[in-house]
């Protein structure tokens, strides 16, 4: 069991867990995720590691509630535990100096970027962050994102903080305004990311995306998480999850994240799962 | 005239199709001594030269037919430390029923369902009797708890070790829970066999992603292991690279028997996790796992399911039984026949697999007959689901993250007869190092590297000491 130490609402829909895991905090790196089973008819999820605390033994998870599981898990709190946290895996973002790095950060995309954001940081990167939601109440980690930063531009889709508009509008004039920019990485839904490789490609900036498929052991076995990248496949949890964002195939990448649209919504109609109620 | 080997009692093929109870029901006790007294007893006992992991044969069967079921199963136990699953799954038709003398008219002592009898026996009539532990001769870790992995920390434990086993799955068992289905292999059959190991001894970590949580370096510098076997199998799904892969229903049968298997998906939405299978499914290959997902598929409802093979039924490397046991349930079978391309709809979901018909050629490298291509023959099958059984590789957590761990091209680890890697301390066997294969053969894999492993861990000591 996995002990939950401490419960943040970052948003109505976004919850934040210090999650007791020492085997998992001594080894974890920025770029990593974890899959956790939160009961025995539980699904596997796979979540990325939002921060981590070695002398703890702690590991932090970020996530929006978005089906019947997340809303399941959602209504844990401190005191709670996990029953399964399985980790660290995928492979580790690489991190060295490479000059001017954008961070951008969509939705609870934050969560992971934020890591990296600040591993780039201490290798003594310029960090310049964009981080955007659908609105104010949905942005998260505004002042972790602010302390790594050189700087840091907020975007919402309907104007209630920031800037109104699309995280690819600072970026875009950031290129304009002729910024040095070594590398750009994105994480949040897979059409930002998309449109965010589409703003870098023509400039060949080096644009790196952390992909979240349909996954179910996290160790290769089962196949299920297999993309396009470069016309070859890949599978996110072992190859991934990040990759050049100029050669994910998106378009195949969004179908497939659909498959169980329609199981969800049975789960929903048949009213057996927990958080129904 | 010699006496026919006894039947199997089994659940109607109309019945079973839409359950997940066991087909086979297992012999009843008075069928089970009956069947044992078929055994001639001979002195040659050639059927022990079939047996992998060495059980004396004719010896637990003598048992069986004295009634002396206690006898029979701890003498099975004195070998095989998951005799209710071999008893299920082995390939006995070859290995040790093969070389029995009465096989020759084709009436082979049923040696497997003996064994499963002793087994079932064993599981119910569990006297909580268990040896105490001796004192700790040294401490082992195994990486994978599957088959290979479970035989070696039993065997270990039985001589006195220490052993802790590492799972990265959140349930030990390996195929034997995600893959293997209910139908085939009670999980709860699986259960009990790891209990009676942590009855023995063995300490089981779930969770736990040797290469990831630690490494195997680690496990020999800072926990103190004497010696690390690995036993990771075959976990990394084959695809076809054929156009249309990725579209949605289309399955690894790791994916797909995962999720029905130990994510429970079957009872969906009772459980969360959920698994799509059409009206109309195809499953690519012919061996065990490929007989798994097509029978699976039927019984989470779908109306046609199919076997597509491009080799002859002569060539199926599925058991005799389970390829009986799908022909009885109605699992169609496209033989002669490879897939050449999946089509999809403009949601992206599977409408179709383009197939073409083949014929076999001369002998390959396998000394099978080649299938080639029948040009233009080209014809279309209508379904929604594609399940691609058509093997496995490697897992390549381990071997990516030990330094001085030799792989071969496959990036299966080297490792010889005994289980002696290219690392010191280090011992692999079973699908890891062989390549996909069956369940017994991983067992007898664990088997000798763990008495590979008792002569390493006792000779190093004694150097110390000398």
């Amino acid at each position: 069991m996995y002990p939950i130490l401490e419960k943040r609402e970052l948003s109505p829909s976004v919850k934040l867990f210090v999650v007791q895991a020492p085997a998992i905090a001594k080894k974890c790196q920025p770029g990593q995720f974890i899959i956790l089973r939160m009961d025995e008819a539980g699904e596997r999820i796979p979540l990325t590691i939002a921060d981590f605390n070695r002398q703890k033994g702690t590991i932090t998870l970020i996530f929006q509630e978005v089906g019947c599981s997340t809303r399941h898990l959602g209504r844990l709190g401190a005191g709670d535990s996990i029953l399964d946290v399985a980790g660290p895996l995928g492979q580790a973002t690489h991190i060295e100096k490479f000059g001017t790095v954008v961070c951008i950060g969509g939705g609870i995309g934050v969560a992971p970027v934020y890591p990296i954001a600040r591993a780039y940081h201490e290798a003594g990167n310029k960090v310049i962050s964009i981080i955007g939601a659908r609105n104010a109440e949905l942005l998260i980690m505004e002042d972790e994102m602010r302390q790594v930063s050189e700087s840091l531009h907020i975007t919402t889709d309907d104007g209630s903080k920031g800037r109104k508009g699309l995280v690819i509008d600072p970026l875009k004039e950031l290129i304009a305004a002729g910024e040095d920019i070594r590398l750009v990485m994105a994480i949040g839904p897979v059409i930002m990311m998309k449109s965010v490789a589409e703003v870098t490609r023509p400039h060949s900036i080096k644009t790196l995306v952390s992909l979240n498929p349909i996954m179910v052991d996290g160790t290769g076995m089962c196949g299920g998480c297999r993309v396009s990248v470069a016309n070859k496949n890949k599978f996110a949890c072992v190859d991934g999850p990040e990759f050049d964002g100029h050669e994910v195939d998106f378009v195949g990448l969004m179908a497939r994240q659909r498959m169980y649209h329609e199981a969800e919504r049975i789960e929903r109609e048949a009213g057996s799962c927990s958080c129904h109620h | 005239m010699p006496s026919l080997r006894h039947k199997m009692p089994e659940q109607s093929a109309e019945k079973r199709r839409s359950n997940f109870s066991e087909v086979a029901l297992g012999y009843t006790a008075d069928t089970a001594q009956a069947e044992a007294s078929r055994c001639l007893q001979c002195k040659t006992s050639p059927c022990r030269q079939g047996c992998p992991v060495e059980v004396n044969i004719p010896a637990f069967i003598k048992h069986i037919k004295d009634g002396q079921m206690d006898a029979a199963i701890q003498e099975i136990k004195h070998k095989n430390n998951l005799p209710a699953v071999c008893g299920r799954v082995c390939p006995q038709e070859n290995q040790c029923e093969k070389h029995c003398v009465l096989a020759k008219r084709g009436q082979s002592v049923a040696i497997g369902r003996l064994e499963r009898f002793a087994a079932d026996h064993g599981q119910t009539h569990d006297n909580g009797a268990h040896p105490a532990l001796k004192e700790s001769l040294g401490k082992v870790a195994v990486i994978g708890a599957g088959p290979a992995g479970l035989t070696a920390a039993g065997d270990l434990a039985g001589l006195g070790y220490q052993v802790t086993v590492y799972e990265a799955l959140h349930a030990p068992g390996g195929v034997l829970i995600y893959g293997i289905p209910e139908f085939r292999l009670p999980k709860d059959i699986v259960r009990k066999e790891i209990d009676s190991l942590k009855q023995k001894g063995v300490t089981i970590e779930v969770n736990a992603i040797a290469g990831k949580t630690f490494t195997i370096d680690e496990l020999i510098s800072e926990q103190g292991f004497d010696a690390v076997f690995i036993g990771t199998g075959a976990g990394l799904p084959h695809f076809m690279d054929i156009p249309g892969e990725n579209l949605n229903g289309v399955y690894s049968a790791n994916e797909f028997l995962t999720r029905v298997n130990l994510m429970k998906a079957y009872q969906f939405p009772a459980t969360a996790t959920p698994v799509h299978v059409g009206k109309n499914v195809a499953v690519v290959g012919a061996g065990n796992v490929a007989m798994d997902a097509a029978r699976t598929s039927l019984r989470l409802g779908a109306e046609n399911v199919y076997i597509v093979y491009r080799r002859s039924e002569d060539e199926i490397p599925a058991r005799s039984e389970e390829l009986e046991h799908a022909k009885e349930e109605g699992i169609q079978f496209h033989l002669l026949t490879a897939p050449v391309k999946i089509n999809g709809n403009d949601k992206n979901w599977v409408t179709s697999l383009e197939c073409i018909r083949m014929q076999l050629g001369e002998p390959d490298q396998s000394g099978r007959r080649r299938p080639l291509p029948l040009e233009g023959s080209n014809f279309e099958l209508p379904v929604d689901t594609v399940i691609m059984a058509i093997g496995q590789g490697p897992n390549p957590l381990v071997q990516q993250t030990t330094p001085g761990l030799a792989v071969n091209k496959h990036g299966n680890i080297t490792a010889d007869e005994a289980g002696f890697t290219s690392k010191e301390g280090v011992f692999a066997g079973g699908d890891i190092v062989t390549g996909a294969a069956t369940v017994i053969l991983a067992m007898g894999a664990g088997k000798k590297a763990a008495a590979a492993i008792h002569d390493y861990v006792q000779g190093k000591k004694a150097r110390n000491h000398g």
